[in-house]
């Protein structure tokens, strides 16, 4: 049976995706579930997994087209597959410069003629049960010319028990003509060339490569361009302390990595802070609705992850619910699935909140733009050992710079401070156990 | 010709055996003066005297390992199980014992350990069970579970006669619920028949013990959607008659395997791999097993209900199967 692969709907909101590159080639041999192909949508990167077993017969959709979801974008022939050509409406959306996908050749089930010579299907093609076969070898029938009743078009003993004593009763070959199943399926109509829309021509000189943006890309540059047209973004640093943290954290990493087979890493920590700090100073947890303020109840907190081709944000759902573990354990499984690209859209919606780390790449600290439409982002930058004055003298303690981008629509300077100020005192005084 | 119970069945088969061979004698808790727990042993003490009907003490270890010593010394005893459940207690003097016995020495074991089995009649857990697989995975024993009066007294007769340790299933449900006219004269249902309870085209349903009336039902309210069930008791589990299971599956191509038992293990599994190994090329569509799921038979009525299959469980299989 041949079975056609669509192009998943990944969250409701979700009306395309791009095929960004397949896994499997042509004639190459698909388990159920094993990964197929990846995609990018609005939402997600992710691996889709075949829907069936068998081998993949063809690839309707291109590496890099974008395509509306449940269209056709590849045929697998499981075991007893007959080839049938998909009713795919594979229009492409987007990338005009791309050819449309040109019409499957070959796909169409041989026509069958009464009493013809066309070449029998090897039996392997339809659906039946070894004693059909059996039967059909019995007899000399092509299988292909019974009509099945059964489950999925399965042809069945009763199916080919009728053939056969219909064909001995009704002469040579005649009934075969009207065997509806055999008819072949007309080609798929490849859209006509659309015109592509003008471009504002560029001028540069001297050598370029040209490369599109992926769809993730595009994604990052529209949101980043509307976030800073929507909020006024204002910006504070705050120095801190972190010696109690960086000794907690070599103190018990080695109990806690035993404990828990997970990494005691420092994002766990910032993550406490806020989330204990947004607590007490709620609208950092809020969003613009119009001229409304919207505070919500549940603390999620996003966690940018840079990938290879870009950057992702999924998010920790109510995070003022877990504890140190629980949170260490769901920061760990989103950064592990996003690098994986097994994030569901669940995992990347609904943040109220976001914390991003440029100190993780060496920045002393950055100023990040708002995750819309959110109110506040906060940055760390890199913990160091820094010479810093204690009780007139110069000693050397674990520092590191927080910044907090904020909205100052409805967060004002003032409250920004109270904010931070917490998050500073719960990181220098923390004293959360984390075992 | 009279009307007998499935128990009076039982009861007059032992009964004709003890008085046409002296060599049979009974053995059990409170098969004498009691009469036995379900009564199939009753009268026999009067009749037949307490050197043949004997009371023994709450040991079926003791009870089947003198069963097994009295058989070696020529004597033919059959041993009551108060119920089947308590067969375990017996486990090492049948499997290892009279099972082995003929294997290792030659000397022939002629026992029949008998007793009544499955659920239906909220027993619970330990008065319910279905564990005729523990002995039909024993080579050197027969298993024999009968679905009808007629069969009872036949198949019980039978076993007395042979020579081979029998475990006779006497489902407890079927008691006194099942009637039927029995020949006066004397005769013997054989050991590793089936039959063909009801003839059919569609689907063949493989079953045996009180499931029988169970497939029989089904196939009676299937008849008027038009899929003909034929219905296979197999009687004998051990051995099991292969000829005929093979000969209904090449018939009809489609097959339900049902029982009471568990799933897993159970006989639907081992007639699975037989029909896959002998008949592949005469299926016309997968193996469907009906069965009680994998749990203890659960005490509450609901509950039990739940677990056992019904017909309408049967239905459901044979709707599936058809439209396959």
């Amino acid at each position: 049976m041949a079975t056609n692969v669509i192009m998943p709907q990944m969250g409701e909101s979700v009306a395309e995706g791009t095929v960004t590159k397949w896994l499997k080639k042509i004639g190459e041999r698909v388990e159920r579930d094993e990964p197929l192909f990846e995609i990018s949508t609005d939402k997600v990167d992710a691996e889709i997994p075949s829907p069936a077993a068998g081998v993949l017969a063809q690839i309707l959709v291109k590496e890099s087209e974008t395509v509306a979801v449940n269209t056709v974008v590849a045929v697998i022939n499981g075991e007893g597959a007959a080839v049938v050509p998909p009713q795919a409406k594979a229009e492409t959306v987007s990338s005009p410069s791309v050819p449309p996908p040109a019409p499957p050749a070959a796909a169409a089930a041989p026509p069958v003629a009464a009493g013809s010579v066309a070449p029998p299907t090897p039996p392997g093609e339809v659906r039946s049960s070894p004693l059909v076969r059996r039967i059909a070898e019995e007899y000399g029938v092509d299988l292909a010319q019974v009509h099945g009743t059964g489950l999925g078009g399965r042809v069945s003993k009763k199916d080919i028990l009728d053939y056969v004593e219909q064909q001995s009763g009704a002469g040579q070959g005649a009934a075969a003509a009207s065997q509806p199943s055999a008819q072949a399926a007309p080609p798929i109509q490849a859209p006509g060339p659309t015109p592509a829309p003008v471009a504002p021509q560029m001028v540069f000189t001297g050598p370029t490569q040209v490369v599109p943006m992926t769809p993730m890309r595009q994604k990052i540059a529209e949101h980043m361009v509307t976030s800073k047209r929507t909020s006024a973004h204002v910006y504070t640093v705050y120095e801190i302390e972190m010696t109690r943290v960086v000794e907690m954290r070599e103190r018990h990493k080695n109990e806690f990595e035993r404990r828990n087979a997970l990494k005691l890493s420092y994002t766990p920590f910032f993550v406490r802070a806020a989330v204990e700090a947004i607590k007490q100073v709620p609208i950092i947890n809020s969003s613009v609705d119009g001229t409304n303020i919207i505070y919500k109840r549940d603390v999620n907190v996003g966690i940018a992850v840079a990938l290879e081709s870009g950057l992702i944000v999924p998010v920790i759902k109510r995070a003022d619910e877990k504890n140190f573990l629980g949170i260490a354990r769901a920061v760990h499984d989103l950064a592990e699935r996003a690098r994986t690209k097994r994030l569901s859209v669940d995992d990347v919606q609904g943040g109220t909140f976001t914390i991003t780390n440029p100190g993780s790449f060496g920045g002393l600290f950055g100023l990040p733009i708002i995750n819309q439409p959110q109110v506040a982002i906060l940055g760390v930058g890199a913990i160091e050992k820094r010479p810093v004055v204690r009780d007139d003298a110069i000693a050397i303690r674990s520092m590191v710079y927080l910044s907090l981008s904020y909205d100052h629509r409805v967060v004002d300077g003032a409250v920004a401070e109270q904010f931070l100020t917490k998050v500073k005192k719960n990181l220098e005084s923390w004293d959360e156990p984390v075992l | 010709m009279p009307t007998l119970t499935y128990l009076d069945a039982i009861r007059q088969g032992i009964w004709e055996e003890m008085e046409r061979d002296p060599s049979v004698f009974l053995l059990g808790e409170d098969i004498g003066a009691f009469g036995g727990a379900f009564k199939v042993t009753a009268g026999m003490l009067e009749k037949f005297g307490e050197d043949r009907v004997i009371d023994t003490p709450i040991s079926e270890s003791a009870i089947v390992g003198a069963a097994v010593g009295a058989a070696l010394m020529g004597m033919r005893p059959v041993v009551e199980m108060q119920f089947m459940d308590f067969i375990a207690c017996g486990f090492d003097q049948i499997v290892n014992m009279a099972a082995k016995i003929h294997y290792r020495w030659g000397p022939a074991v002629p026992i029949v350990i008998r007793g009544p089995s499955g659920a239906g009649v909220h027993g619970g857990p330990f008065h319910s069970q279905s564990n005729e697989m523990w002995f039909v995975h024993t080579p050197g024993l027969k298993v024999v579970m009968p679905a009808t009066a007629y069969d009872a007294k036949g198949l019980i007769k039978a076993a007395i006669r042979d020579e081979n340790p029998v475990i006779f299933y006497e489902h407890k449900f079927l008691y006194r619920r099942i009637k039927e006219e029995i020949p006066s004269e004397d005769y013997v249902v054989p050991l590793g028949k089936a039959a063909v309870r009801r003839e059919g085209r569609d689907i063949t349903v493989i079953t045996y013990g009180a499931m029988v009336w169970t497939a029989l039902e089904a196939a009676q309210e299937l008849e008027k959607e038009g899929i003909s069930l034929e219905v296979v008791d197999l009687r004998s589990l051990l051995p099991y008659d292969e000829e005929l299971v093979l000969a209904s599956v090449r018939k009809c191509s489609k097959v339900i395997l049902l029982h009471e038992d568990t799933r897993t293990g159970g006989m639907a599994g081992e007639l699975a791999a037989l029909i896959a190994e002998k008949a592949f090329d005469d299926l016309d569509g997968p193996l469907l097993r009906v069965t009680a799921p994998d749990t203890p038979v659960p005490f509450s009525p609901p509950l039990e209900e739940y677990f056992l299959p019904t017909a309408q469980k049967v239905i459901g299989a044979a709707r599936k199967l058809a439209a396959y």
